[in-house]
């Protein structure tokens, strides 16, 4: 379903992704691991545009695409189909709840606002919401606020969700809210690709792990396998931490 | 008190008080909505990076706020008929007005643009929305709530510098007040009774800002003060 081939990006400079390749199949999901600075967030917003690759290629449902020189048009057009969730929620300042659900149906779908509202209590519902349309992020809990901002990608029905480390912000307590959010969705067939630092999740929710370290791919394979029998010896280092 | 001064006082009030409603009001409201336009479209050019337009934006705001507005108005008004374009007092102060606010007004804008955080415009752009879309529905609104605040305070402010219009000729309170203390030689009384009239517009504004802020605060979620 979509396939990222030699990746690369730098900073003035500074190589962050140095040839990354990885692909995903309909209802994998996918945990990148690694330790801070190895480029995972970066190779996320790449993915979705947020930031501009250098070069590599994108195979998103057949349709192969140049990174490094793709039109605005086309990245428009991929990130409809795919969803992201951030570190610190991002969630619409200005608008409730259910209103940061709807906005991407109703504005950039043209979605009618009733059938909108429908689907946006619906998502809200399913993460467990259901008595917080009407409320602004900064009246919510950061679990809370993570929840909406999951119901929010959920809503225009994705063909991928991308995580980025989205428990990291949330203390250990709220933690658990999301993931159990997301371990619903995985068991669902949502396909994720999921940066984290929580190694339960990956070894037990996550059916593939990517391990990335100084911008490469170190090793990727069956969650399984990647924790119970590591091929590199910097994987075990890094395992052996926790 | 006399009863002359007393008499002078009441029969003033009003005199005084009408073309404050006349002409310093609309004076201030048309050039300070004019202001926001200019502040509004000044401020987005710079924030979207624009080129050429954006030099152009900056040079407008180093000229304006470095030079008095009083200069501005005499500029404008009495020399401008020498290259033959002749303004009527009341055009040519809203003219300058709406341009010297727009200069203060755009900065305040800009700063305001640049304190909503990065993060809103990404998810705007993830959940598969285009830029202009982002700006209206999103950045723009949380903008306008952190500016509020200061524009109020420009808004206070030009409700007073409205007085300088008097220079030009334009019949608005302070050169009411003038002619009459002409007329009869009171000048502490009457230029404190025309102080009075501005503060007491001033506190109406102050008011209404209150109102502003619980309104977008509580549409915002933030908990009211």
């Amino acid at each position: 379903m979509l396939e990222i081939r030699e990746i690369r990006k730098a900073f003035q400079g500074v190589e962050v992704l140095r040839g990354v390749s990885l692909s995903v199949s309909q209802g994998d999901v996918v945990a990148i691991l690694g330790p801070s600075g190895s480029g995972k967030t970066t190779l996320l917003r790449c993915m979705n545009f947020l930031e501009k690759a250098d070069s590599g290629t994108m195979v998103f449902d057949g349709a192969s695409y140049e990174l490094g020189r793709i039109k605005k048009k086309e990245a428009a057009e991929i990130r409809k189909k795919t969803a992201f969730v951030f570190q610190n929620y991002n969630l619409f300042l200005n608008k409730t709840a259910l209103q940061n659900v709807t906005e991407g149906l109703t504005i950039a779908r043209g979605m009618p606002r009733r059938e909108a509202e429908e689907a946006g209590r619906q998502a809200l519902d399913k993460v467990g919401l259901s008595d917080r349309y009407d409320y602004y992020p900064s009246q919510l809990s950061g679990g809370q606020q993570q929840r909406v901002a999951i119901a929010r990608a959920l809503a225009t029905k994705p063909e991928i969700i991308y995580f980025d480390e989205p428990t990291s912000a949330l203390d250990p307590e709220l933690t658990g809210e999301v993931l159990a959010v997301m371990r619903q969705l995985a068991e669902e067939g949502m396909t994720m690709l999921v940066v984290t630092h929580e190694m339960g999740f990956a070894r037990n929710v996550s059916s593939r792990v990517i391990f990335m370290e100084d911008g490469v791919v170190v090793e990727s394979g069956a969650s399984r396998e990647f924790f119970d029998n590591p091929l590199q010896e910097r994987t075990r280092l890094f395992l052996q931490q926790f | 008190m006399s009863e002359r001064l007393w008499q002078i006082l009441t029969d003033s009030f009003t005199k005084i008080l009408i073309p404050g409603i006349t002409v310093t009001i609309p004076l201030t409201v048309i050039s300070f909505s004019l202001a926001l336009v200019i502040a509004v479209i000044v401020a987005l050019i710079q924030f979207a990076n624009v080129r050429v337009l954006k030099q152009i934006s900056r040079f407008y705001i180093w000229v304006i706020r470095g030079t008095p507005l009083l200069v501005q108005l005499y500029v404008i008004f009495f020399g401008l008929p020498k290259l033959g374009i002749i303004l009527d007092p009341f055009p040519c102060a809203v003219l300058v007005f709406a341009i010297n606010e727009g200069a203060y007004c755009a900065e305040t804008m800009r700063a305001a643009l640049e304190s909503v955080p990065r993060g809103q415009m990404e998810a705007g752009y993830c959940v598969g929305m285009n830029y202009l879309q982002i700006m209206r529905r999103i950045v723009l609104p949380q903008a306008f709530r952190t500016a509020f605040p200061p524009l109020s305070n420009s808004l206070i402010g030009m409700v007073k510098d409205t007085s300088l219009a008097a220079n030009i000729t334009v019949a608005e309170m302070f050169m009411a007040t003038q002619r009459i203390v002409a007329r009869t030689y009171e000048p502490l009384a009457l230029y404190l009774e025309v102080a009075l009239i501005y503060l007491i517009f001033s506190t109406v504004l102050t008011r209404l800002q209150h109102v502003g802020e619980r309104y977008l605060n509580a549409r915002s979620g933030q908990t009211l003060q």
